[in-house]
């Protein structure tokens, strides 16, 4: 059964709990210490070493079914992660096998046999994997693989106040979403849709198993609003290059033809 | 919570400072409830909430006393409810007069003789006295004791039922707020008319029989001059729309860590003994009966009191509390004064506290005034510091302003500084006390590493040795530490006391055979009995240590009365009789919580009833009644005296007998209600090294600052600063500002900037954001400042501490000092330290601001008394 996050960003409040929980259970290190400037946000993007993310949205747009006295302004916080694509470009890249698919559908990282070429970095079209400084290798959320072994839930999820981070069955956690989404379009959040969780939602994809419920257009949380994994446009480069190849000959051909 | 129809968050960051608790927020709006959100700036609560209003920092009570106007104007309170549950129909003392009278003041402004303060007299019920369940009872019992405890006349109380006389608590009630107009409100709070008429709407039309709203706050509300008095208006709200006592209402006092309210109810304040009996005073209690008689009550709950101090004397003095030495009383210490937390640190600063211990707190970075705090542990003879890392409250001789100005040198500091590493609670077995006065368990996980112990290790032995130490003294100043019994077994490598065996002395047990008691009515004045803490009973019932039950919810009911253990006797929500009418009858099936069953003959319920098990509704107590025998079957409210809900305290403040906005200590503005500036019986500390700005319009200072807490770290950094996961989500001091004022300023975001106040000055990383907007008053913007107040000189992520801005001002009633509305300046670039260091000026003679005169003496002038006049900048 694929498991994955269904990930309810209108009630989440930017606590941060998932990041500190994710880096303790893992073991990761601290990212540096800056300032950005950026509201409240200073771990600022997922990286190698950050694999959950809260983004802060500051907006001067009205939220639906919110009033505020600071007028027109609205604050979005969404908790970002690996996406765990149906179709994953990292995985496709991946040329010693590392990185490979589980038996929770998720997408997995093995450390000991990822050799630090990269080529997984470029191929990820949210920028979620990275490469550590100090040893090269890749990094990105395992989704708990070594929790779910042990039956139970990702470290994120488990420390969610409000449950805005769902962990379950992709099946179930789309039913929820959808229910909650008619909910809240019902007090009045009319720009609220679900984020990636189908094939024909995001084609690029084939769909996340971890999939979102946002609001407004998802370049707001810097989210791509049509990611598409490079390698599903194989058979079209290789079209496009036998098509210019062709067109090469032909020129030069045509070159040599015409100049007789 | 989960079952408010309307929550009101005021005064707190509910989202970022509480974020547990705050799922039952988040469980009630998806069950359809409103969120309110009323706060100077916009924050990650407000982001969750329906509306949110941003008032002008120390305006809580203006905004309040709009909802109370509000509702009295509209005749939208809960009629049933006040008429019966309230004192809305008691007759007031001829004698009073309401800040409508009198400029801002009540009746009784004494400023003959000594310190200028308030006489209570006045403002008593006509012709009856009471004694207050809470606040300063020594006060007030003592002039109403004659022959016995105060309130032997309680069945003499005069009531109006029609609610008509002008001197009822209701009629005083409606001319005091009838000034706190909408309008009034948008002038005062900045605060849009049609935006707070929309919330005054929201919340009564979610009160009623059907329907219940919640009001939630934290220090946004406590910290301030008139802290107190905020809370008191709230009351005011929730007994006017029957809010009290019913599920999905309340007000909720939410704490900003764990166990801070054990702290209160098990206490480490100077001023009460566990389960909020008073501390005896040396001049008012020289024998328990004398203590008794000015601290107990004839009337409500309080009568009990006796058998309250005697077990807890059993339980301290044991086999030395005897009957014919009045159970020892003579032992407990006394009060000489004021000993609050401020008042000792400005004390200390003058040489006159030798010794200090600090533990699981960060006073140089956490309270007020981080300067004077430093200076005065550097008179203290000795300082020791309980805590995990070296905080800068354990590196005051190194670490600070004026060391790195040069002014003073370690070397030169003479203190005896001594630090003890502390276990974390993962270390130890003990129980917290959450905001919900719910008391779980925690078990010990692993010892504690290297020479870390826990507190009650450390307190326990410290204990053994100063009684060892002082083993075969005769001397009587000796008695007290030598007949305290001090015997709880130890277990594990370290010797470490058990903390059930503590649990078992807190709950009371027989002293004939030392089987806990069932809970607190089991208790005698007869030296039968012990117990640590009255409130606690019950708690160890059977033998069973019953904060440690863990039953799920899925198990039992949603009030989950398995789950821990709540004081008093497990009861989740208190004075819950008031959820069932005058009749007892559920007011509504929809708010069904306790009712009267009359063929059982008994209160029955979800939840423990809070009130006497087979006490009737119709039961009314004779005349001359004394004791539980004053509750009437329709009296929810059994700790009051007069067993009501107060709209009017004629009992227990030093402030006044209702709530009154009075501008914070420092304010860029003149008091828009009364021609009384502040709160005239505020508590001020006029020292050289504690300068207060009092102009209102002054340029130097036009800015509001206020202080706060964010999710990212831990109060005074203790537990976050050291910790790499939690620094770097918000690795350094930032002040945060409106778009507005740095354009104004000059400020850049991500730039810096330099804070002033008449304390101190500190820089900060400048945040600059849409959530702060100016506030509009009356056809002037004010601009304010936003200190969030985590950091300090050490840690792994450092930074100046906000607190170097704040001063020693305080709440009359409970010393608290405000450091949520103040009076600063801002501007663009770095705080320069080595210009001073070089040139050896020192405090108070630093550069001005370009244009700007200022000297301290400018400030605000030394006198003897607070200066109870507006005073405008000339």
């Amino acid at each position: 059964m694929a498991k994955g996050f269904f990930t309810d960003t209108s009630v989440c409040i930017g606590c941060k709990a998932c990041e500190v929980a994710c880096k303790q259970w893992n073991q990761l290190p601290d990212d540096g210490f800056f300032f950005t400037g950026m509201s409240y946000d200073n771990t600022a993007h997922l990286g190698a070493s950050t694999w959950r993310h809260v983004a802060f949205v500051e907006r001067p747009v009205p939220l639906g079914g919110q009033v505020t006295g600071v007028g027109r302004f609205s604050l979005l916080l969404e908790s970002d992660v690996c996406k765990h694509c149906v179709r994953a470009g990292c995985l496709e890249a991946c040329p010693t096998g590392a990185i490979t698919r589980t038996e929770f559908g998720t997408v997995y990282v093995q450390p000991d046999v990822c050799n630090g070429c990269g080529y997984c970095v470029p191929a990820c079209p949210f920028g979620v994997i990275d490469r550590r400084a100090d040893d090269g290798r890749a990094w990105k959320c395992t989704l708990c693989y070594d929790r779910l072994k042990g039956g139970l839930e990702p470290a994120c999820a488990k420390t969610c106040p409000t449950g805005s981070i769902g962990f379950g069955d992709t099946e179930e956690l789309r039913a929820k979403a959808y229910e909650r989404l008619a909910q809240v379009r019902r007090a009045g959040l009319k720009e609220a849709w679900i984020y990636g969780d189908t094939a024909e939602s995001q084609p690029g994809t084939e769909g996340l198993h971890a999939f979102f419920l946002i609001v407004g257009r998802p370049e707001l949380y810097n989210l791509p609003s049509d990611p598409v994994v490079p390698t599903k446009k194989a058979g079209q480069s290789w079209r496009a290059m036998g098509l210019a190849s062709v067109g090469v000959v032909a020129a030069a051909v045509g070159a040599v033809l015409s100049h007789r | 919570m989960q079952n408010s129809d309307c929550i009101l968050i005021q005064g707190s960051n509910f989202a970022e400072c509480h974020p547990v608790g705050f799922q039952w927020v988040m469980e009630a709006k998806r069950r359809g409830a409103t969120i309110i959100h009323v706060d100077p700036r916009f924050t990650r609560t407000s982001a969750m909430a329906d509306v949110h209003a941003p008032i002008r920092p120390g305006t809580d009570i203006a905004f309040l006393g709009g909802l109370i106007h509000y509702i009295l104007e509209n005749e939208r309170y809960f009629r049933d409810y006040l008429l019966h549950y309230t004192n809305a129909a008691v007759i007031v003392d001829d004698g009073f007069q309401d800040t409508e009278d009198l400029q801002g003041l009540f009746s009784g402004w004494n400023t003959e003789g000594g310190k200028a303060h308030y006489d209570f007299r006045t403002w008593q019920y006509q012709g009856v006295g009471t004694v207050p369940a809470a606040g300063h009872k020594e006060i007030y019992g003592q002039a109403l004791a004659s022959t016995g405890p105060g309130g032997q006349d309680i069945g003499n109380i005069q009531r109006d039922e029609t609610l008509a006389s002008p001197r009822c608590v209701f009629r005083i009630l409606e001319r005091h707020f009838a000034r706190y107009t909408p309008e009034m409100v948008e002038k005062t709070c900045g605060l849009s008319k049609d935006l707070f008429l929309k919330i005054a709407e929201k919340l009564c039309e979610s009160s009623g029989p059907d329907r219940t709203s919640a009001l939630c706050y934290s220090v946004g509300w406590t910290q301030h001059a008139v802290g107190v008095q905020i809370i008191r208006a709230a009351s005011i709200v929730q007994l006017l729309l029957g809010n009290i006592g019913r599920p999905g209402g309340g007000i909720l006092a939410l704490r900003g860590h764990a166990s801070i309210q054990g702290s209160t109810d098990i206490p480490t304040l100077f001023n009460l003994l566990p389960g909020y009996v008073p501390m005896p005073h040396a001049m008012e209690a020289q024998s328990l009966e004398g203590y008794l008689k000015t601290t107990s009550s004839a009337s409500g709950w309080w009568s009990e009191m006796p058998k309250y101090v005697v077990s807890l004397l059993k339980a301290w003095y044991g086999q030395a509390a005897r009957a014919d030495n009045e159970w020892a009383f003579a032992h407990l210490p006394r009060l000489t004064g004021n000993h609050s937390h401020l008042t000792t640190i400005a004390d200390m600063a003058e040489g006159r506290v030798k010794g200090y211990f600090v533990m699981g707190e960060n006073p140089v970075v956490g309270s007020t005034h981080g300067a004077l705090q430093r200076k005065a542990m550097r008179r203290a003879e000795w300082v020791v510091v309980r805590d995990f890392v070296l905080t800068e409250t354990a590196e005051f001789w190194r670490k600070g302003a004026e060391y790195e100005r040069g002014e003073l040198r370690p070397e030169e500091v003479q203190t005896e500084v001594f630090f003890f590493p502390a276990a974390a609670h993962s270390e130890k077995d003990g129980s917290f006390t959450n905001a919900h006065r719910l008391v779980q368990w925690h078990h010990k996980a692993i010892e504690p590493p290297g020479e870390a112990r826990s507190e009650l290790h450390f307190l326990f032995h410290l204990g053994r040795r100063l009684k060892q130490l002082y083993a075969g003294s005769s001397d009587p100043k000796d008695r007290p530490l030598l007949a305290l019994t001090w015997d709880y077994p130890t277990e594990g490598p370290y010797d470490e006391p058990s903390a059930e065996s503590i649990v078992r002395e807190i709950n009371g047990y027989t002293i004939a055979d030392g089987k806990p008691v069932s809970g607190y009515t089991k208790l005698q004045a007869d030296g039968s009995t012990a117990s640590g803490c009255w409130l606690y009973s019950g708690c160890y019932a059977d033998g069973v240590n019953q904060l440690a039950r863990r039953k799920p919810h899925w198990e039992q009911s949603h009030v989950a009365p398995e789950w821990a253990w709540a004081w008093p006797d497990n009861r989740r929500i208190l004075y819950n009789r008031a959820s069932a009418d005058p009749q007892g009858r559920p007011w509504s099936e929809r708010k069904r919580y306790v009712w009267w069953d009359s063929e059982k003959g008994e209160w029955v319920g979800k939840d423990k009833p809070d009130f006497i098990q087979g006490r009737p509704p119709s039961y009314r107590p004779q005349k001359e009644a004394t004791g539980l025998a004053t509750i009437a079957g329709d009296d929810p409210f059994i700790m009051q005296a007069d067993g009501k809900g107060w709209l009017y305290a004629p009992s227990g403040l030093l402030d006044g007998p209702l709530p009154t906005h009075y501008e914070p200590q420092e304010s860029p503005v003149a008091n828009p209600l009364y021609p009384q500036q502040c709160n005239p019986a505020r508590v001020e500390w006029r020292r050289k090294d504690n300068p207060y700005h009092w102009a209102f319009d002054d340029p130097r200072f036009p800015h509001v600052l206020t202080t706060y807490r964010i999710a990212e770290h831990h109060t005074a950094g203790g537990m976050s600063r050291w910790q790499s996961w939690l620094s770097e989500l918000s690795p350094e001091m930032f002040c945060e500002v409106s778009a507005e004022l740095a354009a104004f300023v000059g400020l850049r975001n991500g730039g810096w900037a330099t804070v002033r106040t008449a304390r101190g000055e500190i820089e900060a990383r400048v945040l600059v954001t849409e959530r702060l907007r100016p506030f509009k008053l009356d056809g002037r913007l004010v601009h304010s400042v936003g200190l969030p107040y985590h950091w300090g000189g050490a840690g792994r992520v450092r930074g100046d501490a906000a607190n170097e801005l704040l001063g020693f001002v305080a709440d009359p009633n409970v010393n608290i000092f405000e450091s949520k509305a103040l009076t600063c300046s801002i501007l663009p670039g770095r705080l320069s330290r080595g210009r001073r260091a070089a040139t050896g000026r020192v405090v108070g003679e630093y550069a001005a601001p370009p244009g700007v005169q200022r000297d301290l003496e400018g400030v605000g002038q030394l006198a003897d008394e607070p200066s109870q006049k507006k005073e405008r900048w000339s």
